[in-house]
């Protein structure tokens, strides 16, 4: 079963239909969102309450005439939005659904996520160089020191949990929390857990928002300051690839949390387990991006540095030490 | 995984599970080579990282061939995500974005023979090397290494280990050293 041609088709299709779906009504739930937090209604033309207003824009998108600018390095220009995408959608295939459901149970998940995110770097780091354009390549700069800031304080928070459950795993690491919400990582009290994994989960939290440039981190295309940064060059699809290619890392960053420290497809309470927590689960997270998104103004660059230098990488160092040290003791 | 079979006699069908697993190494090597020369054949320096990183993620799929996928990982994670970034990151802060002519005038018309003889007489050697070698079967080591690693790291090179993150240390106070120097 594991080798079937057909499981393989399937589960390319599914990922990518899972993928495109999120990707463009991602969108339309940010823009609804950003409405309501700020009193007003928010796309409503388009279909029953503007569902419809994401196949309009992806019309209007590949409709548009493929810009590309003068003095731009037309190679890697065109290959940034789709470097872009690639690592996002590949980050799917170790991501376990449920218990049955995950394309690949790969030993090494945990890893391959977090290899796979770094990648997306490059492409904005890329795309902004290819533009040269001023704003463009600030904003690259910024992105990618803010995402090898943020990485370290992930990286080390998630050590915490790989030690806490002993597994590289993203399925074993979830099997290890099946049972209620006593189980769940993040309000564990067996083995000290109770003591460094909520404050692991809030560094971790923090890091995703970081890593995936949403605000109050969104440094990397602060309009007051910028234009729309690294993608002020853009038009059309190509634009179109990097706003999906942010979505999708905030859906993968949603799933990691929901696996890591919220159980995964577990059920609260010990009733019918299965892909429908794991999918609540992840689109409650992805409501508190947009919520954070439209509560909280803008920070400054080197507050959000020294965030990570100052603050997060100390306290996650420590953390980890704790739970080391907890581990030894339990 | 499994379908790393060692010199088969008859070329597998393409449309069979290993042809398929053949075309993907051949594709992982063609992807080496292709950012290889990329690296050392463009003039734009942002343009040869770029191929570095390609050169890189090539690396990255040919140790998965080995049966080693958390070196392949961390090929992915370290030198892709963190090198190849670094150095590109190094470039557009210190040069400006102009194709590098540097070192192009002083070129005879000795140079390029000469390049080629050494690298075709490296390529030869390494080639007999490989041919004529008593190749070692060492039997595999499963899927996931990563215990046997971490197992020898802190027992059989436990010293070494311990060697290099000194030596990191060294080279984090260094760079904190020269770069808050000048400010007050």
């Amino acid at each position: 079963m594991e080798t079937s041609i057909w499981r393989a088709l399937l589960y390319l299709v599914g990922l990518l239909a899972f993928a495109g779906v999120n990707a463009a009504w991602l969108g339309w739930c940010e823009r609804k969102g950003a409405a309501r937090i700020q009193r007003r209604i928010g796309p409503c033309e388009a279909g029953f309450a503007g569902l419809l207003q994401p196949i309009a824009d992806g019309i209007k998108l590949m409709s548009k005439q493929l810009l590309v600018p003068q003095g731009v390095d037309g190679i890697i220009f065109r290959v940034a939005p789709i470097l872009m995408m690639i690592p996002a959608i590949t980050s799917m295939v170790a991501i376990p659904f449920s218990e049955n459901i995950g394309a690949r149970n790969l030993e090494l998940s945990v890893l391959l996520l977090f290899a796979l995110a770094s990648l997306g770097m490059i492409a904005i780091l890329l795309g902004g160089w290819a533009s040269g354009n001023k704003y463009a390549i600030i904003s690259a700069a910024r992105s990618v020191s803010q995402n090898l800031a943020y990485e370290i304080p992930m990286l080390l928070t998630v050590i915490t949990v790989v030690l806490m459950s002993g597994s590289l795993n993203l399925h074993d690491i979830a099997i290890s929390q099946q049972g209620g919400f006593w189980h769940w990582n993040i309000f564990r009290v067996e083995n000290g857990h109770f003591l460094t994994m909520w404050i692991s989960f809030i560094i971790f939290f923090i890091c995703s928002v970081a890593e995936t440039n949403r605000a109050p981190f969104d440094m990397a295309e602060a309009e007051s300051e910028l234009v729309a940064g690294f993608m002020t060059e853009y038009g059309s699809m190509g634009f179109g690839l990097f706003m999906m290619g942010e979505y999708l890392n905030i859906v993968v960053g949603a799933c990691l949390t929901a696996t890591l420290f919220l159980g995964g497809w577990d059920c609260p309470f010990g009733l019918t387990p299965g892909i429908w927590w794991f999918l609540l689960k992840i689109y409650v997270l992805i409501f508190t991006f947009i919520w954070i998104r439209w509560t909280y103004p803008r920070t400054q660059i080197y507050r959000l540095l020294n965030l990570s230098w100052k603050i997060l990488i100390p306290f996650s160092l420590a953390n980890l030490m704790v739970t080391a040290a907890l581990i030894k003791v339990f | 995984m499994q379908a790393l079979v060692c010199q088969p006699t008859v070329a597998p069908a393409l449309f069979s599970a290993e042809g398929m697993v053949g075309v993907i190494f051949l594709l992982t090597v063609a992807l080496v080579v292709a950012g290889a020369t990329i690296a050392v054949s463009a003039r734009r320096l942002v343009r040869a990282v770029a191929g570095l990183a390609v050169c890189f993620t090539g690396l990255a799929g040919v140790y998965y061939f080995l049966l080693s996928p958390f070196l392949a990982m961390m090929q992915l994670l370290i030198y892709v995500g963190a090198v190849a970034i670094l150095i590109a990151f190094g470039i557009m802060m210190v040069t400006p974005d102009e194709p590098q002519t540097v070192g192009m005038k002083r070129r005879t018309a000795l140079v390029g023979p000469l390049a080629f003889s050494v690298a075709a007489l490296i390529f030869a050697a390494l080639s007999v090397l490989g041919l004529k070698t008593e190749w070692q079967v060492f039997p595999r080591q499963g899927a996931s290494d990563i215990k046997a690693v971490g197992l020898s790291l802190l027992t059989t090179y436990g010293f070494v280990f311990e060697l290099i993150s000194i030596v990191l240390l060294m080279a984090i106070i260094g760079a904190l050293v020269l770069a808050r120097r000048g400010r007050n």
